[in-house]
C-alpha cells in the first residue's frame, strides 16, 4: 500500500493557486443566484431590472475568469524563470479516508497543467467577452454566464486535480455543464434532446474512466499522479495485461469525452447550443480532456504499446472519417463540428505514437484557430440572423447555401477567418502547420524506428494522416469560399442589414487571430528552425514547449525509446523532416488555390434544389448513416428490452404482488366485518363464548 | 340437597343463556337475563346452608338491584320502541360495520 | 319427603325456564317465568331460607314480573306477534356453547362432593342462629348492623332507578 505524497513543495514560489479555481466558482454562485432572483416566481421584472442584471453579470462573469487568468499568468511567469519547474501539490482537505485508500482534495500545478490552465482561462476569457455581445438579447443572460463560469470551474478542477478521482469530479462536471449549455434554449425540444444525447454518450466513456481507476488502484494501491510517476515503471510490465487494460479503459473515457469513433455522435448535435459554447466547450476545452487524460497517464501508455497503437488507430480513423463527412455539409457549424472531431483525431494520433508534446502542441494551436473559427461563424450567424429577422424571412441563417459574398459586408471577420483556415490547413507560417506537421512526422518516425512495434500499421497511419490533411485543406477552403466569396445568395433586401460584427466580438477574434498566426512558433524543432521553414534562424521561433513539458513526460519518452530503439530520421516514403515539412505545406497551398479556382467556376446549389449527387456524396452528406445505425442496432433493442421489463416484470409481477397483498388485507377486513352484525344476540353469544373460554382455562 | 340445588342452578342458568342468544324480542331477552339472575340466587342460597348467612343477605341485595335494573331497562326499551316502533333486535341493528 | 318436594319444584322450575325460552307469545313467556320463580321460592323454603322465599314471591314474581307485563301491554305486544325465535345456525351454536358451559360446570360439581360438605364450617351454626334469633332476625341483624351502609346505598340506588326510569320513559313532546 502506497500512501499519496501530500503537499510537495516546488522549486518556485506559488501565488495563491487555489484562487484560480475559486474565482469561477464564486462567479457561478453569484450569477446563479442572480438568475434565480431575476426569475423568482410571482414577480414582474421590468426591462430596467433585466438590463441592470445584465450589467452585473457582464462584470462578474468575464471578470472572474480574468482573475483566474491573471493568477495563472503570475504563476506561469514564476515557473518560467526556473530552469526545471517541479510540481506543486497542495492539499486542501482529505476527501476519502479509509484504511487503505486515501484521496486528498488537492491540486497539482506542474508544467502540463499550467499549459492547460492558460488555454482554459485565456481562451475562456476571450469567449466570455465575445458572449457579452453575442448573448446580449437573451433573457437568460445571467444563467448563461453562471453555467459558463461553472464550466470553467469544473474544467480547471479537471486539469488541476492531483489524482484521478479529482479529475473524474471535473470530468463529470464538465459533462454536466455541457448538457446544461447545449440545452440552453431548452424550450426547443430538439435542442434539449441534443443536450441529453451529449450527456448519455459521455456517460459510456465515464464507465471506462471508473474501471480504469479501479484497476489502477488494484495494481498500484493509490490513484494520484505523484505515486504513479514514482512507481509505475516498477510496478507494471512493459506490454503486460494490467497496463493494457487500464490504458484501454482510459481510452474509452477519452473516446467518449473527445468524440472519437464510435462515440462521436454527440458533438455534431451539440451545435444546437449557442455558438460561444461550441467554441469554448466543443473546440477548445472540454473535448481536449480526453487528450489531457492520456498525456497525464503517459507513463502507462508508454508501457503499453498495443494500447498506444489502438489510440493512434482510433485517432487517425476518426480524423479521416470526420474529414470526409465535413466535405459535404452545408451547415456552417456542422462543418466546424466535424472539423473538430477530425483535429481531435490528430491529437489522439499524436499521443498514440508517443509524441505527447506534439499532441499537447496541437491541442493548444487547435484551441486558437478553432475558437477563432467558431467565434467568426458566430459573428456571421449573428449578422445573418439579424438580417433575416429584419426582412421576416424563414431562411436558415446557418446554411452556407444562403450565404456567399459576405466578404463585402464583413471584411475583418473574413480576413481573420482566413487566418484560421490557413492555420488549420497547415499552411506555413501559421500555427496549425507546425503542430500538425510534427504529429505526422512523429508517426512516420515511429514507423521507421529500429524496433518499431507495428511498422506496417504506423505506415498506414502516416499515409492516412497525410490524406486527411489534404482533405482538411479542401473542405475548409470550400467552407470559406461558400460563405465569404462568390455571388451573394442571401434573400432579397438583406444585404444592407448584414453588418460587420460589433467591436466586442471583433476584439477576441483579433487576439485569436494573432495567436493562430504566431502561436505555432513556440515549438519548432531545431532542424526546422535552421531551414527555410524557420526562416533560416531569423524568425523568432523557439523549441520552448518541448523543454517545458519535459518534467512531466520525460520518463514516458525514455521508456518508449528504450523499447523501440532510435526513432527514424526519414519518413516512410523517404526524405527527412525538412523536406516533408516543405512538401506538406506546398501541397496544402495547392489544394487551397485549386479549390478556390474550381469553386469560382461552378454555381453553388441553393437550398432545396434537386441534387443529382452521386452515391458517395449522399453517404457523406448523411454522415455515413451512423446515427441511424446506432438507432436501429442499439437504441431500439434497448428500448424493447426495457419495455419488456416494464410490462412483464414491473407491471405484471411486482404490481400484481403488491395489489394481491392489498387484496389479502381487504379480505381479512371483510372477514372481521362479519362479526359486527349490530344485533345484541350476536354480542351475547360472543360473551358466552368468552365465558366458556374462561371456564376452560380455569378448570383445565 | 345442596348439590342437587346447585345442579338445578346450573341448568336454569344455561337455559337462560340460551334464551338470550336465541330470542329476538328485546323484552323476552331481558326476561331471560332475569332467569339467569334467579339461577344465581338459587346457588347463593344453596351454598349459604354451609357457608354462612351472608349468602342469603347477598341474595337480598341481588333482588333489589334486579328490580332497579328491570325498571331502568324496561324504560330504555320503551324509549327505543317510541323511536323505531319495534322491539325486535333484528331491526335495531344500527351499530354494525 | 323433602326429596320428593324438591324433585317436583325442580321440574317445575326447569319446565318454566324452558317455557320462557320457547314460548312464542311474550305473555306466555312471562307467565312461564312466574311459574319458574314460584318453584324457586319453594326450593328456598326447602333450604330453610323462608324469608327469602317470601321476598321472592312478593318482589320478584309479584312486582317485577308485573312490571314486565305492564310494559308488554303498554307496547301492545300481546297479540299479532310474529315468531321471534331464531332458527338454524344460531340455535345450534347456542346449544353447543351453552351445553359446553353446563357440562363443564356439572363436571366440576360431580367431582368432589365431600369437599363441598367439608367446606361447610357453620352449617350447624346457621340452624342454631335460626333457633336463637328467628328466621327474620337471622337476616335482619347483620343487615342493619354490619351491612347498614350497603342497605342505605340500595335505597339510594332504587331512588336513582326511579328517577332514571321516569326520565327515559317520559313522553317527548
Amino acid at each position: 500500500m502506497v500512501r499519496s505524497i501530500m503537499d510537495s513543495l516546488p522549486n518556485w514560489e506559488p501565488f495563491y493557486p487555489g484562487l484560480v479555481i475559486m474565482a469561477p466558482f464564486l462567479g457561478f454562485m453569484f450569477n446563479g443566484m442572480l438568475s434565480l432572483y431575476i426569475n423568482r416566481p410571482g414577480i414582474k421584472t421590468t426591462s430596467q431590472d433585466i438590463s441592470r442584471s445584465k450589467k452585473i453579470s457582464s462584470v462578474i462573469g468575464p471578470g472572474s475568469i480574468l482573475v483566474s487568468f491573471v493568477v495563472v499568468a503570475i504563476n506561469g511567469l514564476r515557473m518560467f524563470v526556473v530552469e526545471h519547474p517541479s510540481a506543486l501539490v497542495k492539499s486542501y482537505w482529505t476527501w476519502i479516508e479509509t484504511s487503505n485508500f486515501v484521496v486528498e482534495a488537492a491540486i497539482q500545478v506542474d508544467s502540463l497543467s499550467l499549459v492547460m490552465m492558460t488555454v482554459i482561462t485565456g481562451v475562456g476569457f476571450l469567449i466570455h467577452i465575445f458572449s457579452m455581445s453575442y448573448m446580449e438579447n437573451e433573457k437568460g443572460y445571467a444563467r448563461y454566464f453562471a453555467y459558463l463560469n461553472l464550466f470553467v470551474f469544473f474544467m480547471l478542477v479537471l486539469v488541476m486535480g492531483s489524482s484521478y478521482p479529482i479529475m473524474f469530479v471535473g470530468w463529470e462536471g464538465v459533462g454536466l455543464c455541457s448538457y446544461l449549455l447545449i440545452g440552453y434554449w431548452f424550450e426547443d425540444e430538439e435542442k434539449a434532446s441534443a443536450g441529453k444525447k451529449a450527456f448519455i454518450v459521455n456517460r459510456i466513456g465515464d464507465l471506462g474512466f471508473l474501471l480504469g481507476i479501479f484497476l489502477l488502484y488494484g495494481a498500484l494501491g493509490a490513484v494520484d499522479y505523484q505515486t504513479l510517476a514514482a512507481s509505475a515503471s516498477k510496478t507494471f510490465v512493459y506490454g503486460g495485461g494490467w497496463v493494457t487494460l487500464i490504458t484501454l479503459f482510459f481510452l474509452l473515457a477519452g473516446v467518449g469525452k473527445s468524440a472519437q469513433i464510435p462515440l462521436f455522435v454527440w458533438l455534431p448535435d451539440a451545435m444546437a447550443g449557442p455558438t460561444p459554447v461550441s467554441a469554448l466547450i466543443h473546440a477548445a476545452t472540454m473535448v481536449t480532456a480526453g487528450i489531457y487524460l492520456i498525456v497525464r497517464s503517459s507513463i502507462l501508455y508508454s508501457l503499453a504499446p498495443l494500447s498506444s497503437a489502438i489510440v493512434a488507430g482510433i485517432g487517425v480513423c476518426t480524423a479521416f472519417f470526420a474529414a470526409t463527412i465535413a466535405c459535404k455539409q452545408y451547415d456552417i457549424k456542422k462543418v466546424l463540428a466535424y472539423s473538430t472531431i477530425s483535429q481531435l483525431g490528430y491529437m489522439f494520433l499524436g499521443v498514440g505514437v508517443g509524441a505527447y508534446t506534439a499532441g499537447v502542441f496541437h491541442l493548444v494551436t487547435h484551441a486558437f484557430f478553432k475558437a477563432l473559427l467558431f467565434l467568426g461563424a458566430g459573428a456571421v450567424i449573428h449578422s445573418m440572423h439579424h438580417a433575416l429577422h429584419k426582412v421576416h424571412s424563414g431562411d436558415d441563417p446557418q446554411d452556407m447555401r444562403n450565404m456567399g459574398g459576405l466578404r463585402k459586408f464583413m471584411p475583418i471577420t473574413c480576413v481573420l477567418m482566413w487566418v484560421a483556415t490557413l492555420a488549420i490547413s497547415g499552411v506555413w507560417p501559421f500555427s496549425g502547420f507546425f503542430s500538425k506537421d510534427e504529429i505526422i512526422w512523429m508517426t512516420g518516425s515511429l514507423a521507421m524506428a529500429e524496433s518499431s512495434p507495428f511498422p506496417l500499421l504506423y505506415k498506414l497511419y502516416w499515409s492516412m494522416a497525410l490524406l486527411t490533411a489534404l482533405l482538411t485543406a479542401f473542405y475548409m477552403t470550400r467552407f470559406m469560399v461558400m460563405t465569404f466569396h462568390g455571388k451573394n445568395r442571401t434573400t432579397e433586401g438583406t444585404q444592407p442589414e448584414i453588418i460587420e460584427a460589433p467591436k466586442l466580438m471583433l476584439l477576441p477574434l483579433m487576439v485569436l487571430g494573432f495567436l493562430s498566426l504566431f502561436g505555432g512558433w513556440i515549438n519548432v524543432t531545431p532542424d526546422l528552425m535552421k531551414s527555410a521553414v524557420g526562416g533560416f534562424g531569423f524568425l523568432p521561433m523557439t523549441d520552448w514547449l518541448h523543454h517545458w513539458l519535459e518534467p512531466v513526460i520525460s520518463e514516458s519518452v525514455a521508456i518508449q525509446l528504450d523499447n523501440v530503439g532510435e526513432l527514424g530520421h526519414q519518413s516512410p516514403a523517404g526524405g527527412g523532416e525538412v523536406s516533408w515539412a516543405l512538401i506538406s505545406t506546398t501541397a496544402a497551398i495547392c489544394i487551397v488555390t485549386t479549390t478556390i479556382y474550381r469553386m469560382s467556376k461552378n454555381e453553388v446549389r441553393s437550398v432545396g434544389s434537386k441534387s443529382n449527387d452521386g452515391k458517395i456524396s449522399q453517404l457523406l452528406y448523411n454522415k455515413w448513416y451512423v446515427d441511424e445505425l446506432y438507432d436501429q442496432w442499439i437504441v431500439r433493442p434497448l428500448w424493447r428490452i426495457s419495455h419488456f421489463c416494464w410490462k412483464k416484470f414491473d407491471q405484471g409481477l411486482i404490481d400484481r404482488a403488491v395489489n394481491f397483498s392489498g387484496r389479502i388485507a381487504k379480505g381479512i377486513g371483510w372477514f372481521g366485518s362479519l362479526f359486527h352484525t349490530g344485533q345484541v344476540n350476536t354480542y351475547a353469544f360472543f360473551l358466552t363464548l368468552g365465558l366458556l373460554a374462561a371456564l376452560i382455562m380455569v378448570m383445565s | 340437597m345442596v348439590t342437587e340445588a346447585l345442579f338445578l342452578s346450573v341448568m336454569i342458568f344455561i337455559i337462560g343463556t340460551l334464551g338470550v342468544i336465541i330470542r329476538r324480542n328485546a323484552i323476552i331477552m331481558f326476561l331471560c337475563v332475569e332467569l339467569q339472575l334467579n339461577a344465581v340466587n338459587l346457588a347463593f342460597v344453596a351454598l349459604s346452608r354451609h357457608a354462612g348467612i351472608e349468602g342469603q343477605l347477598f341474595v337480598f341485595f341481588v333482588m333489589t338491584v334486579a328490580a332497579a335494573e328491570a325498571a331502568v331497562g324496561l324504560a330504555i326499551i320503551i324509549s327505543i320502541f317510541r323511536h323505531y316502533e319495534t322491539v325486535i333486535t333484528d331491526n335495531i341493528s344500527f351499530l354494525r360495520w | 319427603m323433602n326429596e320428593l318436594m324438591f324433585f317436583v319444584f325442580a321440574s317445575m322450575a326447569i319446565g318454566g325456564a324452558l317455557g320462557v325460552v320457547l314460548a312464542p307469545s311474550p305473555v306466555a313467556s312471562l307467565l312461564f317465568m312466574v311459574v319458574s320463580l314460584g318453584s324457586t321460592a319453594g326450593i328456598y323454603v326447602l333450604l330453610e331460607a323462608h324469608f327469602l322465599a317470601a321476598i321472592q314471591i312478593i318482589v320478584y314474581a309479584g312486582a317485577i314480573m308485573v312490571l314486565f307485563l305492564f310494559v308488554i301491554m303498554l307496547l301492545n305486544l300481546g297479540h299479532d306477534y310474529k315468531k321471534d325465535i331464531r332458527g338454524g345456525l344460531a340455535v345450534l351454536l347456542g346449544f353447543i356453547v351453552t351445553g359446553s358451559i353446563g357440562g363443564l360446570l356439572a363436571k366440576q360439581l360431580m367431582v368432589d362432593n365431600d369437599a363441598l360438605i367439608e367446606f361447610s364450617g357453620s352449617s350447624i351454626n346457621v340452624d342454631a342462629e335460626i333457633a336463637e334469633k328467628g328466621i327474620i332476625g337471622v337476616i335482619a341483624e347483620p343487615l342493619f348492623n354490619e351491612y347498614l351502609v350497603a342497605f342505605e346505598f340500595t335505597g339510594v340506588l332504587l331512588f336513582v332507578a326511579i328517577v332514571g326510569a321516569l326520565v327515559l320513559a317520559k313522553k317527548v313532546d
